[in-house]
């Protein structure tokens, strides 16, 4: 992409982005050109599996002020939980999700 | 200029091409009904990737009596949706420039090996595409005409290089071996009308034969009738403007 500023982090979690749950290993965060969002640039976060091929994305794409806005809220949220004691800061490793037949 | 008398036809397919390395990749074919000769095309996609606009793209130059190819440059990242495949690619930090080189060369030797192809072949892109375009007609041989539609990170600071793009395209421009056409919007952020100042300060030094054309009311883009940076009068002009460049430089 144009500005090719990209991060990528590796996490826990599941994602949707049709009828199933799926497995997410990474967060692609970059700045850079959106595909539905009417700006040129945008922050943009795409929830994958890469082991599962392209298509096992869930993406938004926000504007900088959304995208700021979401940080300061994920931070407050956490630290809410973390305040009352119920946060639960370990590994998923009970149930393996489903995951897709690899589409690639 | 069509004639609503004239016959017209055009056949338009995916085939097979071997990119860099000797890998088969595949590329969307679009040429003129006829045996030719017909001046050649390759269209680079955009980084958000190989997508409707750019089929559409491929058949508006074989409308216009080219012979042209859009390799799929992310086809080694995967399949899926245009989109899915794109979003891949830009986490990724985009294409090596490498592996777009030989993609691209490939796709040269593909329309040259064609019997009714000329001798003469262009290569047109958009964005990253326009970025790639410079890289190839620096680079490689047997390009004999550059569209750059807006092509950002033509110029680029030492900061900016990446192990996929390690070195800036303006470094090479004394190795420019064809004429180039760069269409550009003053409100665009990548390139900003300041780099397309020093990209034209380092043709001119250079004594490359090139045409810039900037428009006032437009940004990065303004080609993409489906993203709101379409802008009607700017395309029209610069559509207008590439083909009478091609008309002049493949005919």
């Amino acid at each position: 992409m144009c500005t090719m500023i990209a991060h990528q982090v590796k996490i826990q979690g599941r994602g949707k982005n049709g009828p199933e749950w799926f497995e997410v290993r990474e967060a692609n965060v970059s700045y850079d050109h959106p595909y539905d969002l009417p700006l040129e640039h945008a922050l943009n976060i795409d929830f994958v599996n890469e082991a599962l091929g392209p298509g096992a994305r869930v993406a938004v794409e926000l504007s900088v002020e959304g995208a700021r806005q979401l940080v300061k809220t994920i931070e407050a949220v956490l630290a809410q939980a973390d305040q009352r004691g119920v946060l639960e800061d370990r590994l998923v490793v009970a149930v393996p999700a489903p995951g897709r037949v690899r589409e690639a | 200029m069509y004639q609503t008398d004239q016959y017209e036809g055009m056949i338009a397919e995916t085939v097979g091409m071997k990119g860099h390395n000797g890998d088969v990749i595949n590329a969307y074919l679009a040429r003129p009904l006829g045996a030719g000769p017909f001046p050649g095309m390759v269209l680079i996609h955009h980084a958000p990737g190989w997508d409707e606009w750019y089929r559409e793209c491929t058949r508006r130059f074989a409308h216009h009596g080219y012979v042209s190819i859009s390799p799929n440059l992310y086809f080694r990242d995967g399949h899926g949706s245009p989109e899915d495949v794109g979003a891949k690619v830009r986490a990724a930090g985009g294409a090596p420039d490498t592996r777009v080189l030989g993609d691209l060369d490939g796709a040269n030797v593909y329309l040259r090996s064609l019997p009714y192809v000329s001798g003469k072949i262009g290569v047109f892109g958009t964005c990253s595409g326009g970025r790639h375009g410079f890289l190839a007609a620096c680079r490689l041989k047997g390009f004999d005409a550059l569209i750059d539609c807006w092509g950002g990170r033509v110029v680029q600071s030492k900061d900016e290089l990446t192990p996929n793009q390690p070195v800036a395209p303006i470094d090479y421009t004394k190795d420019l071996s064809c004429p180039i056409l760069g269409l550009f919007g003053n409100e665009d952020k990548s390139p900003t009308p300041e780099q397309v100042n020093t990209h034209e300060a380092e043709l001119k030094k250079h004594g490359k034969r090139y045409e810039f054309h900037r428009y006032d009311g437009a940004g990065h883009g303004f080609f993409y009738y489906d993203r709101p940076a379409y802008r009607q009068e700017q395309a029209v002009d610069g559509w207008k403007k590439v083909f009478a460049f091609c008309e002049r430089t493949l005919r």
